[in-house]
């Protein structure tokens, strides 16, 4: 099977089309077994009630960000360093889905930091650390916006991706110093006492259920992408109905 | 090769100073605008100083590193100079040096002026001096990245900003973070040394990244 | 020599043209005609290197420039456009400076030759904005007079122009052809060049 013809956006759209399923339902089913372990079967938290269980959508969120920020400059780098158009929609793709889980992840913090701390935002490492990655997700998604010609959108979001990505432990490292030096004001969140096994399931379930929506939602995005920039491609009208 | 660039940047600005004046203007009044909104009592603006000031030079950098490559771009010696025997990454560094010398040098020489506004001792103004010294080529340095991946782009100046003020904050954390250990009486020594080592860092770094995104605009 | 192999070109999701193919030897000058829009710009900047084709190559003296590095570019000189001439200098700064990154040194009185020889004698020293379009299009082409590249590539630099300086651009060509050089004009022009090998490119849309 010569699987290099599937470079081809034109090609790789019906494959895309096959493979949603097969992770869409599967994280349906996932989410699904997640909240309810998280929150039916795991033990009440002995310091903070039942809040924490926000913990199973705002642990998850916050790492898929970081996870599909790094994918995005990796698809973007391989985009711009072998000239391929789809790995550089992929990245497009990515960075939307990103941002989101981002932002959830800072949402459902708020939610979480209001009944325990008192206040809807806290400045400490990983919150500002997360704030900080949702901005450079903006700034990505900005530049491609702002870009006319797809394949300068690409080039440019790739270097800024890559930029970004090298930046992003020098970052976390700095916020992680200036949180420790001004500790008097700040309070951790993720206080991490022994974690119970069932809730370590809920949040590896979730994780997993996460995993799976973001590879469907981005393919369902990657396949309009496709059909916003290849109209003029070989075979788009027999391929794409 | 590196000196005409950097004498054709330098004799650019002079003719147009005003420019100039206006970024270092505008740092100066931002700068002020911060006790007349918070209030006057000196021992809250002696905390505050150090965050203020160094905003205030980040933004007024972000409006500097617009004309970095715009003015190259438009009338089309930026692809001439893309065009020469040099290597681009040594034409970045000309033109970076030429910016700090011309936009950030004068910020880190009324900073301490400023800093008297805000009732800080003489050391912790020292320290504010070197910080700026030592960080705003950074500034330069990673803003050219930004300006080279916006060129001609509408609304590229806000645009810029969004890319480049979160590369920033290493900067400003520990930049901010030195002079405010000098505030407390203890050493600025370990944000200095970390300050210095993004500098360096950039130095290397940056310049490439610039080079490849010159590349990406012109095409 | 100077070759394109099979090259195309796509800009923004638009085929401007493919299958272009030439062979340039020393003494060579290729016209590049074709209506607004098909694409003589995009050759153009594919051949300096600047754009990047969409299929095939661009060879000098046998290796693909993309292999040559910052080596092609001391074999070369592009006027584009846009003139390539800063208005806050004077037209002598701008000619020693542009030069100078290119590598070769002139000195003042040298610089003012050449200007005087493209007729901008006596406003050398004025800041390039106070020049009319045409002057600061000779100022631009004076490059011409001082490089020594092999292969020059011109994008309709005769706009602008009076018959007095087209003549001159005809003669520098003419020079340059004569001594091994090779150029690509386009242009809408015709520039009656003599005793020189011609070739022309007609790019359709």
């Amino acid at each position: 099977m010569n699987l290099y013809k599937y470079a081809s956006p034109v090609n790789f759209y019906p494959l895309a089309g096959k493979i949603i399923p097969w992770f869409a339902i599967p994280a349906a089913l996932l989410f699904a077994a997640g909240l309810y372990v998280g929150f039916f079967v795991a033990p009440t938290d002995a310091q903070q009630g039942d809040v924490y269980r926000i913990m199973f959508i705002h642990v998850p969120a916050a790492w898929m960000g970081m996870f599909l920020y790094v994918m995005m400059a990796i698809y973007a780098g391989i985009g711009w360093a072998f000239n391929a158009r789809l790995s550089s929609m992929m990245a497009t793709s990515i960075s939307v889905t990103g941002a989101s889980f981002t932002f959830l992840s800072l949402v459902t913090g708020a939610f979480w930091g209001k009944p325990t701390w008192g206040t809807w935002w806290v400045w400490d490492a990983r919150m500002t650390s997360t704030l900080i990655l949702l901005f450079l997700y903006v700034g990505f998604i900005s530049l491609q916006a702002s870009i006319d010609d797809p394949r300068r959108a690409d080039r440019a979001g790739a270097v800024l991706a890559l930029v970004g990505v090298i930046n992003v432990p020098i970052i976390y490292y700095s916020v992680q110093w200036w949180n420790t030096l001004h500790q008097g004001a700040t309070i951790r969140i993720l206080n991490k006492p022994t974690i119970a096994p069932k809730m370590l399931a809920a949040m590896l379930i979730m994780l997993a259920a996460c995993w799976l929506y973001s590879v469907a939602v981005v393919l369902v995005r990657l396949r309009y992408i496709i059909v916003e920039r290849e109209q003029n491609a070989a075979r788009f009208a027999e391929v794409v109905a | 090769m590196l000196r005409w660039i950097v004498w054709r940047d330098l004799i650019l600005a002079w003719r147009r100073r005003a420019d100039v004046l206006s970024t270092l203007f505008f740092f100066v009044i931002v700068v002020s605008l911060f006790p007349l909104g918070i209030g006057p009592e000196t021992q809250l603006l002696r905390t505050i100083a150090p965050g203020v000031v160094w905003v205030a030079a980040l933004l007024a950098s972000m409006l500097s590193l617009g004309r970095l490559f715009a003015n190259d771009y438009q009338d089309g010696t930026l692809e001439q100079l893309l065009l020469t025997p040099q290597p681009l990454y040594l034409i970045v560094l000309g033109k970076v040096l030429a910016q700090w010398l011309v936009a950030e040098i004068p910020l880190v020489l009324i900073a301490p002026l400023i800093g008297v506004q805000f009732d800080l001792s003489r050391e912790t103004l020292l320290v504010l001096f070197v910080t700026l010294l030592l960080g705003t080529p950074v500034l330069s340095l990673i803003g050219s990245i930004g300006a080279a991946l916006t060129l001609g782009l509408r609304g590229s100046g806000v645009l810029i900003s969004l890319l480049v003020l979160p590369l920033y904050i290493p900067v400003l954390i520990f930049g901010a973070g030195a002079v405010d250990a000098s505030i407390m009486g203890s050493s600025p020594q370990s944000n200095l040394y970390l300050l210095g080592a993004i500098t360096v860092l950039s130095l290397t770094f940056a310049p490439w990244a610039t080079s490849a995104a010159l590349r990406i605009s012109l095409e | 020599m100077l070759e394109a192999i099979n090259l195309g070109c796509v800009r923004g999701d638009r085929r401007l043209f493919e299958g272009v193919n030439f062979s340039l030897t020393p003494g060579t000058y290729l016209q590049l005609q074709g209506p607004n829009g098909s694409g003589k710009t995009s050759l153009l900047r594919i051949i300096c290197g600047l754009l990047t084709q969409a299929e095939g190559e661009v060879r000098w003296q046998g290796a693909n420039i993309r292999s040559l590095g910052e080596d092609y570019f001391t074999a070369l000189t592009y006027l584009g456009h846009r003139n390539g001439v800063k208005d806050e200098l004077s037209a002598l700064e701008n000619l020693r400076v542009s030069n100078a990154l290119n590598g070769i040194e002139i000195n003042n009185n040298k610089a003012r030759e050449v200007l005087r020889k493209m007729g901008i004698g006596g406003r050398e020293s004025l800041p390039a904005r106070l020049l009319s379009e045409g002057q600061r299009r000779r100022v631009a082409l004076a490059r011409l007079a001082v490089c020594n590249t092999s292969v020059w590539l011109l994008d309709e630099v005769l706009t602008s122009l009076d018959r007095a300086a087209i003549g001159l651009v005809r003669s520098l060509i003419e020079e340059h052809l004569s001594g091994g050089g090779i150029a690509i004009v386009a242009t809408h022009q015709e520039l009656g060049l003599s005793g020189v090998s011609l070739q022309r490119l007609e790019l359709a849309t």
